[in-house]
């Protein structure tokens, strides 16, 4: 296997996590605060849909990310509303979201389906780009993609190293007892959802931006699934997001240039792994649970909050 | 009579003839169900079903109403809305290889309503079956591909190892062969027939191991407009796909369902519908060729040309020996062609092609 081959491969494992880290990566957050939004798939599918639509109307790749991310913060704030308001069930709520977005997405789309657009370039960081060997395999990657390594960063330093991120977490672990001291939980977590929602439009924008350049009804096929499983699979820790995201990712890249080179490995077998690995790691937590507090389900996530003071 | 019975009388009767006539002119008008495995908006498989309906609706006009429902998955919920069709339909076409269990599930359950499954082979006194001899278009593909190739690698993007995918591949792969004999096939699955993203990243990963040409068998316009991107040729499927790949799109296969789903239409509507299986190519009009890309040197598109009219006069088959099969026992003998079950239940490679076969 020569360099351009390797190199080659490297980039479409890039193109084919992005997606899921955006859309993870938001999704932790939200799931720190403690509302699990299951909702992710339909708020991709929105932002995909909104990206395409703008940067065919405006040819603009600034105004159709900002757009993508925007269709995913007015999508999730129907859920906010819905969960944080009105104390609906979250899952069920989260699932009725999913195919809103994507019945939604279908009927709009449709006057779409003919059109294309020009996709957003990868570029070559200038100097960095030309260290021999490593230099055209990690700083020529699409922008897109350092953004999305970028926010897992951005969500890791709010969690871990800010007060805000700190109350998030307390919120996630004990509604209840962050109530009692003061702090605002409903406010906080409707923050959460709309950032959540933020990163699964843009995770979406990037398929129709960077991808590929055409709209077609459930084009995200279940990416907003698999970045659901990869949260857990992080452990509810954001780098963890990226290796995560690799592997899913990684798995359809290199199964396909296995197949081209007559490595056969049965395609159900791949699409398998991640909700295999996910389990695996749900059954490791609980094992490991009196150990690590922080690696671990938040304890809150999923239930409804309901002050009475 | 006396004067008033009569007139009341006359009046019954003129109503009697005024609601003969009106109830006798109107005759019960044909519903037609039509099944999708994806959005029309593909722009590839089903929208192809699509323009023939929307050209059955033409032709036949208000005699016929149509009901579409698009993006059925081939699971077990197909046979959910196949069943919830046959209440209200005369007729329901469904249109992927993968409702073949499913409509011959319903078929039984509903003897009076007439089904048509495209692309399979399990047929009933109520059920036909109809294909596209699809592979006679690809053979002419497959003579451009192989004039126009400079890596002398091909590129296919397979959705499931069905025999009517392996019948393309083979028949597109010995078209080339038949211009340029050092050209080779490099195949990959993805499992899906709709799905943008992975139908970009498969062509993607096969322009990465050195194609210059794709095909794929797969519905939407995704690998067509990476072809474009990349500045190798590819061709349109089931539709024209120009407007992805100005430059990119060689020629491409256009389905033609329209004059089957008309007559087929008709016959219901005169009664004469029985069960059949129709097979459909170049020269009934059920397969047509996009317009030959420009760039295309004379003596290549000659070639294709030659192909198409030879196929169409049935002066050439694609699948004429001698063939080997692809671990190299012999299967067609010098001047043999293929028999048409052979070429339905087709689950092998000809020789020449490295792939492993998918199990």
């Amino acid at each position: 296997m020569n360099e351009g081959l390797f190199i080659n491969i490297i980039i479409g494992i890039s193109v084919a996590s992005a997606p899921l880290i955006f859309a993870a990566i938001g999704e932790l957050l939200v799931e720190r605060s403690g509302v699990l939004n299951l909702g992710v798939e339909g708020m991709m599918i929105v932002g995909a849909l909104m990206g395409f639509v703008v940067q065919f109307h405006t040819e603009s790749y600034f105004l159709a990310v900002l757009a993508g991310l925007f269709a995913g913060v007015v999508i999730s704030s129907i859920f906010a509303f819905l969960t944080q308001f009105l104390l609906t069930n979250q899952v069920a709520t989260g699932l009725a979201l999913t195919l809103f977005g994507l019945g939604f997405s279908a009927f709009v789309g449709k006057g779409y389906t003919e059109e294309s657009i020009q996709l957003i370039a990868a570029v070559d960081i200038p100097f960095l780009s030309d260290i021999p060997l490593i230099g055209p395999l990690l700083f020529s990657f699409n922008p897109l993609v350092y953004l999305a390594f970028f926010m897992v960063y951005v969500v890791w330093h709010f969690l871990f190293k800010t007060k805000q991120g700190l109350i998030l977490r307390a919120i996630g672990d004990n509604h209840d007892a962050a109530h009692a001291i003061g702090h605002k939980v409903v406010l906080y977590r409707f923050m959460a959802i709309l950032f959540g929602g933020a990163m699964a439009g843009l995770g979406g924008a990037f398929l129709t931006l960077v991808q590929v350049p055409i709209w077609g009804e459930g084009m995200t096929a279940g990416r907003g699934w698999i970045a659901l499983g990869l949260v857990v699979f992080a452990s509810w820790l954001p780098f963890r997001v990226i290796l995560g995201a690799i592997l899913f990712g990684g798995i359809t890249i290199l199964q396909l240039h296995a197949q081209g080179f007559n490595i056969r490995i049965s395609a159900q077998y791949l699409s398998m792994l991640p909700y295999l690995a996910t389990i695996v790691i749900l059954v490791a937590l609980r094992i490991r649970l009196k150990n690590k507090t922080n690696r671990t389900v938040p304890n809150c996530l999923g239930r409804i909050f309901h002050s009475t003071t | 009579m006396s004067n008033r019975r009569f007139s009341s009388f006359l009046k019954l009767s003129v109503l009697c003839v005024v609601l003969a006539f009106t109830g006798g002119v109107s005759a019960d008008p044909v519903k037609a169900a039509f099944v999708y495995i994806g959005p029309t908006g593909d722009h590839g498989w089903t929208y192809a079903h699509h323009r023939a309906v929307n050209h059955l609706k033409e032709v036949v006009g208000d005699d016929v109403i149509v009901t579409e429902v698009e993006s059925v998955a081939e699971n077990s919920d197909s046979e959910r809305v196949i069943t919830s069709l046959a209440r209200k339909n005369d007729i329901i076409f469904t249109t992927s290889f993968g409702y073949m269990n499913p409509t011959a599930k319903v078929a039984k359950r509903y003897p009076d309503v007439k089904f048509e499954h495209a692309t399979g082979y399990i047929r009933g006194d109520n059920l036909s079956t109809y294909q596209a001899k699809f592979y006679e278009g690809r053979h002419v593909m497959g003579k451009l591909a192989g004039g126009m190739t400079k890596s002398n690698v091909m590129g296919w993007i397979g959705s499931f190892p069905i025999p009517e995918v392996i019948r393309d591949i083979n028949s597109a792969y010995l078209g080339a062969k038949s211009v340029n004999p050092d050209v080779e096939m490099k195949i990959v699955w993805i499992n899906t027939w709709f799905d943008p993203g992975k139908e970009a990243d498969a062509a993607n990963a096969l322009i990465a191991q050195g194609a210059d040409v794709l095909f794929q068998h797969t519905d939407s316009s995704a690998a067509m407009t990476i072809a474009e991107e990349n500045g190798i040729y590819s061709f349109g499927q089931a539709s024209n796909m120009r407007e992805w790949g100005p430059n990119a799109q060689l020629s491409g296969i256009v389905n033609n369902w329209g004059p089957y789903y008309v007559e087929r239409v008709q016959a219901v509507l005169d009664g004469t519908w029985t069960s059949t299986d129709t097979l459909g190519g170049v020269k009934e009009g059920w397969v047509k060729f996009a317009p030959m890309n420009n760039n295309i040197p004379f003596d290549v598109r000659n070639a294709a040309s030659k192909a198409i009219i030879d196929i169409m006069t049935g002066a050439t088959h694609p699948f004429t020996g001698p063939i080997n099969k692809q671990d190299g026992t012999p299967w067609l003998a010098e001047g043999e062609t293929a028999t048409i079950d052979e070429l339905m239940g087709m689950q092998f490679y000809v020789e020449g092609i490295d792939s492993q076969f998918p199990n």
